[in-house]
């Protein structure tokens, strides 16, 4: 025998499921996809009593095993799945002590399949303070299980509920309900067509849609067949189980379970008198955003600086430790700073995730679901897209999975179609650099003004969406029924380990998806800059050392040795206090052979870049993006960003390192060279206010995200609205950037 | 005629009596809107849509329109 055994966790929404799952598995657990489809996974290894380990999988919350969504199938497609390598040894049911009677029903369907189930009984540290209690032996007997009373706040009963998954052979796996009483004539004919099959298995099969392995496949499809009534006989025959097994729980919680209702006015209604208020409800919401927004921008800046010049420095390291080589060349130019571009941005992604994490957890996002569901209608969303548009904010591809929970298709689909408007964070790293570089810094009142454009781009995005619902609204002709449900949970602090689980996950996941794109894509950009296309490449050095011997440095390149004096100077003058002019000018006349060689070093560079392949794809798109105010290196930029927004910075920040071997005597972060870079024919800067805010309306319209549109391709299953979302959002930031900058410059 | 769940007022209770079985989703009735629980409506959005109510000790909030197939029998606040 196997000493691992397999442990179903299942349960409703805000049970605190995934708390026990925390509590089992602490870190010993990995999040991935179940295969084919975009459910997340969530499986972990527990160690219980007497060496036995258990294979724990947290299951999606549903509300019974009657589906009406992707991630609620994947419970029932396990659970009647027997040759599924995951089907459970033990099923945990995790309820929650105030909604016991609700949480029972997905329970008693759940041991009518004659699994072994075990119920948790989760939030025991509210029952004194709810004037609940129970009578567990009465429970225990009349469920026929075993229950486990616990409080993962308090770490209260853990070990006894792993004591009780050891001791899963000893459970019952009696039914609760004999659900053929609700229509005796049909089960009995069910029982004669498929003698050897639990005759609730067939019953769920009947009802539900469910995608079974190869294996099962011919068998259900009978099952699926066997129909003798119409879809709304059916459905009644569903509500009439409902009710019978409400009457059976009802009778059970009778005798086991006494609440004591002289709590008059709880915590719960003192907060949605203001949450939910109709102007406060509004007030509240927008300052925590405001809030959120702020801390992005100002927390976040002293660790990612730290990071922008560890990296600029390990650059510089490597190229002086190890030999000189196309290798060393590929590490310092190509790869780190292209990494350097991913994790500087984790201090923000970190934090996004953090507030995110706190307001599910909290079940403030219900309250602002219930808050904006009549607005949003007014645009053809429903408040569950408030959601998705607000978790876009983070990333779309978990926003778009997201939009699963809204009941109605057209809601749904205009949700999908509008969210990669919102402002993910793979924007960030390219909002943050080019306002840092273009907008001036200063304060209103507290806010400064970076924030605050920032904060404008973040509304931009979200006014976008909006008015794109409303005009899809207008034209797609989709019927469907509406509506609308959703659970008010009890508020609760936010569990840190919770938490800090969910922003570390996230985070990790969003850095290593993201990170292959851009460490592939760093490379290429650096090879391409690295492959000479015609002889210039290769001769770069004799033609601009022949051209200035022959007619002296230039009108440019004297701009630009000024410009490297000046530079020389203000650091000079920043760095010591009580420098006087003589010694400035004596050292800049010193440094001056070195300033010279590196204007000769930087036209080489550019030389050479201009003649890779890389310089000529940028020269091929320069055409058709000058009007927005770029040069073809922002080019190459944007054509390579279209595989992931973020690939934007770490691709400039490849580009810039090619193109300048030998810099100033400081090390270089990719802002300052993103300041000092100049056109070069009119020694002008590239980033100035006209084409840093084109660039940042460019990025705030334009669909560029590979993994978006596949996700999208996926969640509408057709390729006509991923495509239609490229082209319209494609186009209208074109349009946007080239007015922006033609009236700005 | 009878009430329905959407003419209850803010803090008014009622006991389910019947529900349209076409026009409500399965998972409402999941949630605990059978005929002969209670029901208080705890709270109004802003514009009176959609009801935040207490059905069965159940916190849920659906839309005025899903509500109006929810037949009820009111018994005071």
């Amino acid at each position: 025998m196997s000493k691992q055994i397999n442990v179903a966790l299942i349960g409703n929404p805000n049970t605190g499921k995934t708390s026990v799952f925390n509590a089992l598995t602490g870190l010993n657990q990995k999040v991935g996809n179940y295969p084919g489809i975009t459910v997340e996974k969530k499986e972990g290894i527990c160690k219980l009593p007497r060496g036995v380990k258990a294979h724990i999988i947290d299951l999606p919350g549903t509300y019974s095993l009657n589906a009406s969504s992707l991630d609620e199938n994947v419970v029932i497609e396990l659970l009647l799945n027997k040759n599924d390598k995951d089907f459970p040894d033990v099923a945990v049911v995790v309820s929650d002590v105030e909604n016991l009677k609700r949480n029972l029903l997905l329970f008693t369907q759940i041991k009518d399949l004659e699994i072994p189930t075990l119920l948790v009984i989760n939030m025991a540290d509210r029952m004194s303070y709810k004037g609940i209690s129970l009578d567990i032996d009465y429970l225990e007997k009349h469920l026929e299980t075993k229950i486990a009373l616990i409080s993962t706040r308090k770490n209260e009963g853990i070990d006894n509920l792993k004591n009780l998954i050891a001791n899963f052979k000893d459970l019952s796996i009696t039914p609760c309900i004999n659900a053929s009483e609700i229509d005796q004539d049909y089960f009995d004919n069910l029982r004669k067509a498929f003698p050897n099959q639990l005759l609730y298995k067939l019953w769920l099969v009947i009802t539900q849609d469910v995608n079974f392995g190869k294996t099962d496949r011919n068998k259900i499809d009978a099952v699926a067949n066997f129909k003798t009534k119409s879809k709304g006989d059916l459905k009644r025959l569903q509500q009439k189980e409902t009710i019978k097994r409400y009457q059976f729980i009802n009778n059970v919680l009778k005798k086991g379970q006494t609440i004591d209702v002289t709590q008059a006015k709880d915590l719960r209604t003192k907060l949605d008198r203001i949450l939910t208020h109709k102007v406060w409800g509004y007030v509240i919401f927008f300052v925590i955003l405001l809030l959120i927004f702020q801390a992005i921008y100002d927390w976040s800046s002293v660790p990612m600086d730290f990071i922008d010049t560890v990296f600029a420095s390990l650059s510089e390291w490597v190229k002086n430790m190890l030999p000189n080589g196309a290798f060393t060349n590929l590490l310092a130019e190509g790869i780190i700073p292209g990494l350097g571009g991913i994790v500087i941005f984790i201090p923000q992604i970190a934090f996004l995730f953090l507030f995110i994490a706190v307001l599910e957890e909290s079940g403030y996002m219900s309250r602002v679901v219930f808050l904006m569901d009549r607005v949003m209608r007014r645009f053809g969303l429903s408040g569950k897209s408030v959601v998705p548009l607000i978790s876009g904010t983070a990333c779309a591809i978990p926003a778009i999975m997201a939009t699963r929970n809204i009941e109605n298709w057209k809601e749904r689909l205009i949700t999908i179609l509008v969210t990669p408007f919102t402002t993910c964070s793979a924007r960030l790293p390219v909002y943050l650099i080019i306002i840092s570089l273009v907008i001036p810094e200063g304060h209103i009142f507290i806010l400064s003004y970076q924030a605050l454009t920032l904060m404008l781009l973040y509304l931009i995005g979200f006014i976008s969406a909006v008015s794109s619902a409303y005009i899809l609204n207008k034209i797609l002709k989709i019927k469907s029924k509406t509506f609308f449900v959703i659970e008010m949970p009890n508020y609760k602090l936010p569990m840190f380990k919770n938490v800090a689980l969910t922003v570390i996950e996230k985070t990790k996941s969003f850095v290593f998806g993201a990170g292959k794109i851009i460490l592939a894509i760093s490379i290429i950009i650096w090879v391409l800059g690295s492959i000479g296309i015609n002889s210039n490449y290769n001769n770069a050095k004799v033609i601009v050392n022949q051209k200035i011997n022959e007619n002296g440095f230039n009108k440019i390149q004297s701009l630009s040795l000024q410009n490297k004096q000046e530079r020389y100077k203000s650091s000079l003058i920043e760095d010591h206090d009580n420098i006087t002019k003589n010694q400035i000018s004596d050292s800049i006349i010193y440094k001056t052979p070195l300033f010279k060689k590196a204007v000769i070093n930087d036209e080489i560079a550019s030389l050479k870049l201009e003649n890779s392949v890389l310089g000529y794809i940028g020269k091929a798109v320069e055409p058709a993006i000058k009007p927005l105010g770029y040069d073809w290196k922002i080019g190459i930029a944007i054509v390579s960003s279209f595989a992931a927004r973020e690939v934007f910075i770490s691709t400039l920040s490849t580009i810039y390192s090619v193109g300048s071997e030998i810099e100033d005597n400081d090390n270089k972060t990719i802002r300052a060279k993103m300041e000092s870079e100049r056109h070069q024919l009119t020694n002008k800067a590239v980033f100035t206010f006209a084409s840093g805010i084109s660039l940042l309306l460019f990025y705030a319209f334009a669909m560029q995200c590979m993994s978006t549109l596949a996700i999208v391709k996926k969640e509408t299953n057709s390729w006509k609205w991923p495509v239609l979302q490229l082209v319209i959002m494609t186009t209208f930031a074109y349009i946007v950037a080239l007015i922006a900058f033609q009236f700005l410059k | 005629m009878q009430d329905t769940l959407a003419q209850l007022k803010r803090g008014e209770k009622g006991i389910i009596t019947d529900v349209s079985s076409i026009h409500i989703p399965l998972k409402l009735l999941e949630m605990g809107c059978l005929p002969g629980n209670s029901v208080q409506l705890v709270q109004l959005a802003p514009f009176q849509d959609p009801i935040y109510l207490n059905i069965n000790g159940t916190h849920l909030a659906i839309r005025k329109e899903t509500a109006s197939h929810v037949l009820i029998e009111k018994t005071g606040t």
